[in-house]
């Protein structure tokens, strides 16, 4: 992609990537920068040789570089995406555009505010609740129980916040609790030894809540774990459903 | 949007996928068979199932449009509040008078 001149797994000077960078905050402009074009080089690797090589004031969060952390998400043309899985020679051909994440506060360049993104997981009760006494001896849960695997589908979220932005929800209801966020509170509401559940289905409900979801199913298309959000927060009505008619 | 507005919605639009397929179905084959205004008005006059699925229909769409127009105010224009579900209400409020009104004129009570 966004090779001038030669292949991408010709590391020699010449081929080199055009690379469109956001800089600044909410009010900033792209920039462009011109890179090397290395073999199996991904886009964090970019990033990085921007920020060692070019400009040391560039912004941006990366952790584990392997797939662990989720910290290094940005947009990459238009989508979010993990930087350090996401190989430039993988993507479509043109300058490589990169962006912070929709949905969330600029701090700056391609570092955003992840505040908003986790204050909503507590507003979703995303915690586990023990109740207020402690169990007298182990829970047991079986594997193959229905609720055991409910949890599972979910359960492998690591909070990157790619599908918080990739959600069109969140950009039109600033109030909407996200994909994420609903996502562990359906983990929670299928943990037989959770007892906060009348409160976590009232979390969320509302106009915040699971029933704004539109079923665009864009955090199901983005998450790099291969989740499904959506099919938690469409478990959420559900619940939140089944709840009305037990009163 | 709360349970209820949510299972309301759902509900009447089953209701509405049924009543809105018939609806058309009545109107095309009014059309193509050449059924003046006469005509019809002559078929619907004192048919009480006639009534009795266009009331149907009046209630679920006076149940379900307003809920969804809720959810795209509340989305593209940003209003929020009470003053929303009062505009809504009232719009509720009107499709089931006209839509009343209506059934109610063509049945010739």
């Amino acid at each position: 992609m966004s090779v001038q001149s030669k292949s991408n797994n010709d590391t020699s000077p010449a081929s080199v990537l055009i690379v469109q960078v956001w800089r600044g905050d909410e009010g900033g402009a792209f920039q462009t920068f011109e890179v090397p074009a290395r073999a199996n080089q991904t886009v964090l690797d970019v990033v990085t040789e921007i920020q060692r090589t070019q400009d040391e004031t560039l912004s941006y969060r990366f952790a584990c570089r392997v797939g662990m952390c989720g910290s290094c998400a940005m947009v990459v043309n238009e989508r979010p995406r993990w930087t350090c899985r996401t190989r430039v020679d993988e993507l479509e051909s043109g300058p490589l555009k990169l962006e912070p994440l929709r949905n969330l506060p600029i701090v700056k360049d391609l570092t955003v505010d992840m505040e908003p993104f986790f204050n909503k997981w507590r507003d979703a009760h995303g915690y586990f609740e023990p109740g207020e006494n402690p169990p007298e001896d182990f829970a047991i849960v079986e594997p193959s129980s229905p609720e055991r695997q409910a949890a599972d589908e979910g359960i492998e979220c690591i909070n990157c916040g790619v599908c918080y932005s990739a959600c069109d929800v969140v950009t039109w209801n600033e109030d909407y609790l996200g994909p994420a966020a609903l996502n562990r509170a359906w983990t929670l509401v299928n943990d037989v030894r959770d007892h906060g559940q009348d409160a976590r289905l009232a979390a969320v409900t509302g106009d915040a809540g699971c029933h704004s979801c539109h079923s665009h199913m864009s955090c199901t298309e983005f998450c790099p774990k291969h989740l499904s959000p959506t099919f938690s927060i469409a478990g959420l009505k559900r619940a939140t459903s089944n709840k009305l008619w037990r009163r | 949007m709360n349970p209820v507005l949510y299972l309301a919605q759902r509900g009447t639009a089953f209701i509405l996928a049924f009543a809105v397929t018939v609806h058309l179905i009545t109107i095309i084959y009014a059309v193509r068979g050449g059924l003046t205004a006469g005509d019809i008005l002559a078929r619907t006059h004192g048919n009480r199932a006639f009534l009795a699925f266009y009331l149907t229909f009046v209630v679920a769409a006076a149940i379900h449009a307003p809920i969804g127009l809720r959810a795209v105010l509340r989305e593209w224009l940003r209003w929020r509040g009470r003053s929303l579900d009062l505009v809504m209400a009232l719009f509720s409020l009107s499709l089931l008078v006209l839509g009343v009104r209506a059934a109610f004129a063509v049945f010739g009570a």
